[in-house]
């Protein structure tokens, strides 16, 4: 009996236990409204392909930029105790010089006119995110600006500069190959925005198991001055952290630019930034700095991809979604704040208390 | 001799400048010096001072949400939902002149309570929750955004007859008048808003300078621990600086509609990052606890007055204001890092 309730106590002590259970409501209240919601068809899509459908699936699809975003805001919060919130801008220029290095100068190019392979295409995406991402993480680590008004710069400049790659052009890419990172690949059923999640989640979690990158990345943001005199670079380490969200934001600016084939850059990725934020912090992730837990970040993310598609799927307008997100965070965080949980623990305490004490007499 | 001296003097009055000071100096120089150059190299619009109050007519209400962020950051905190809150105000007073045979001064309480709503409601959360000031502001926004939505999914303007009146109310500047093309002289004029944008920044100078709360903000800021132990409630101290921003919040956005006129979602995009942007280019600093409302009032006119030259420049593509607003950001952040960090050292040694 006493171990049960330890162990019960343990879960709602772990850090895991806010997505979890926000995802459970989320999950309940689906359920309660309408349980075809989680229905999976096998079906034929436009293109005349076998593909799984449904709201999970849609879920996994449209969830994976914002879970390739997490794990990069994570190193990121860790590190510097701040939040980078120039990725939304940062997206649009990675997906600027993706359709920039495919089509050159001619903006329309049709199938077999690209200039190069989208590998090229994608790692020098790559670079230039990295770059971009690098210039954030000078301004922090060297110059010692909070993160938040460093990567503000960014978020001023970064859809101007995107805009300016491409003369303020929009190309459109219109061989179909290009829509497979978006979309699907021929044969496979499965969302291939899915499948790079996957793969980037499992590339970062061979990084934290084989290198010490996430213990220095918590060394850091839990005491830069102890850490030091442990001998480690906390200056090369939040750089560090500020290049490897580049690198995410390269990946998920690809599959953003091949779900449409274009780039529109003022909506592009827009307010991203707030619900890559929002994925950590629902992690219950310390925004402060300090530790942190992957698996409840990349859970965060899912999370908040599955509220947005429950309002959706109830019919709720797309340009009023942001309120009723805006109160579910609310009750999120207000929920999972330390005071409010410690004046819950006591008043639960109190009610057991009472209910043996009645128990004994 | 004599002036290795003099160059000594000033640089030790540099370094016995408080933070504030030596920052606000920074901000004020270079705005003249912007100004001076818009004036040589551009030649004879930026002479007229009508210009000068144009920008400020256009700004008046970025003036007073800069002002509400300036206290949050000198306490220690953040708001990003006063560019939401502004959109959302505008919309509500939209409303209620257009639809509902409201008057002036029920679209005037209707936006101090939405302040008000906005304020009690974020300065709660964060200071007697102690939940992080950006994500509460972040919700705070999100829902700021998508209310406006709910209230009015379309732009229109608003044709009340008495609000158009006091839109159009134009307050003559004496002797800064100008003669036009035709050899007419023409008074320059203000809107009602800078009247009270500068009224605001005069009373949040004061309030900040010279008041009990106004100095317990820069405490808090400086160091909560400390402020704690001096025996100030720095919890109330904090739940005041949101409370106030968002009171601005709700007075800036009327501003912004007594200039627009009408009610959009798409207004105010991003006036949250300029007036951010505006306050730190005028010296106040993240970080807490320094910081100067006059500095503020010049970061918003630096800021506004870089547009204007971007855009008389010929540089009217939409991306180079986007872009020299950035690089100007980045200029004074270097400049604060590496100015704080030098004054630093100095006082080492």
């Amino acid at each position: 009996m006493k171990t049960s309730k330890k162990s019960f106590t343990a879960i709602f002590r772990n850090q895991i236990f806010i997505p979890i259970a926000a995802l459970l409501l989320l999950v309940i209240v689906n359920l309660i409204v309408d349980p075809s919601f989680f229905k999976i068809t096998y079906q034929l899509n436009s293109d005349g392909q076998h593909i799984l459908y449904g709201n999970l699936i849609q879920i996994l699809d449209f969830g994976s930029e914002l879970a390739i975003l997490a794990i990069g805001m994570t190193f990121v919060t860790a590190a510097s105790g701040g939040q980078d919130i120039s990725v939304g801008a940062a997206i649009a220029i990675a997906g600027s010089v993706i359709l920039r290095v495919l089509c050159g100068n001619n903006t329309r190019p049709e199938a077999g006119q690209l200039q190069t392979t989208f590998l090229v295409a994608f790692l020098v995406a790559c670079v230039v995110a990295a770059l971009f991402g690098a210039f954030n993480g000078l301004l922090v680590s060297v110059f010692k600006i909070q993160p938040m008004v460093a990567t503000l710069i960014l978020f001023t400049a970064g859809r101007s500069i995107a805009a300016w790659i491409n003369n303020n052009e929009l190309p459109i890419i219109s061989d179909q190959s290009f829509k497979y990172f978006g979309g699907y690949i021929p044969n496979v059923p499965v969302p291939t925005p899915a499948i790079l999640a996957v793969v980037v989640i499992i590339v970062t979690f061979l990084l934290l198991k084989f290198t010490n990158l996430g213990l220095y990345i918590q060394a850091v943001g839990i005491n830069e001055k102890s850490s030091r005199l442990n001998g480690l670079n906390p200056t090369a380490i939040k750089f560090l952290s500020f290049v490897l969200l580049g690198l995410c934001v390269a990946v998920a600016g690809l599959i953003k630019v091949s779900r449409l084939s274009t780039i529109n850059y003022s909506v592009i990725a827009k307010d991203i930034e707030m619900d890559a934020i929002l994925a950590v912090a629902l992690g219950g992730n310390a925004l402060g700095g300090g530790k942190f837990n992957m698996t409840a970040s990349i859970l965060g993310a899912y999370v908040i991809q599955f509220l947005t598609i429950t309002l959706y799927s109830m019919k709720v307008q797309s340009d009023a979604l942001p309120a009723y997100k805006a109160v579910v965070v609310i009750l999120l965080v207000v929920f999972s704040a330390p005071t409010v949980r410690n004046w819950m623990s006591k008043t639960w305490k109190n009610l057991t208390a009472k209910n043996t004490a009645k128990e004994v007499a | 001799m004599k002036t290795s001296n003099e160059k000594k003097s000033l640089l030790s009055k540099i370094a016995g400048m408080t933070d504030s000071n030596l920052l606000l100096t920074i901000t004020v120089v270079v705005f003249v010096l912007m100004y001076l150059g818009a004036i040589i190299f551009q030649g004879k619009g930026f002479l007229k001072p009508q210009t000068f109050f144009n920008i400020l007519n256009t700004n008046a209400y970025l003036i007073i949400l800069s002002c509400g962020l300036s206290l949050v950051m000198i306490t220690g905190g953040i708001d990003i939902s006063v560019g939401g809150v502004t959109a959302l105000v505008s919309m509500c007073c939209a409303v209620n002149l257009d639809y509902k045979n409201g008057n002036i001064f029920t679209a005037l309480l209707i936006a101090l309570l939405i302040g008000v709503a906005f304020g009690a409601v974020q300065g709660f959360l964060v200071a007697y929750l102690d939940i992080q000031p950006f994500i509460v502001t972040l919700a705070g926004m999100f829902f700021a955004r998508g209310m406006t939505t709910i209230v009015n999914s379309s732009p229109f303007n608003v044709a009340n007859e008495q609000f158009v009146k006091l839109k159009d109310t134009r307050i003559i500047v004496p002797f800064m008048g100008s003669v036009n093309k035709k050899g007419v002289y023409v008074d320059s004029y203000v809107e009602v808003g800078v009247i009270v944008a500068l009224a605001i920044v005069i009373l949040m100078f004061v309030m900040l300078k010279w008041t009990k709360l106004g100095r317990q903000f820069y405490a808090v800021g400086g160091n909560p621990q400390s402020a704690l132990m001096l025996g100030i409630n720095v919890k109330f101290t904090r739940f005041m600086s949101q409370f106030i921003c968002g009171i601005l919040g709700g007075i800036g956005g009327f501003v912004y509609f007594l200039h627009v006129g009408s009610g959009s979602p798409s207004h105010a995009a991003g006036a949250e990052m300029n007036a951010i942007a505006s306050s730190i280019i005028g010296g106040t600093m993240l970080t807490g606890g320094v910081g100067n409302i006059i500095g503020t009032l010049f970061g918003v006119l630096s800021l506004s007055t870089i547009q204007n030259i971007v855009s008389s420049a010929g540089l009217d593509q939409a991306w180079w204001t986007g872009i020299t607003i950035a690089a100007m950001l980045c200029l004074f952040l270097v400049i604060q890092s590496v100015v704080v960090a030098g004054k630093k050292k100095s006082l080492r040694k």
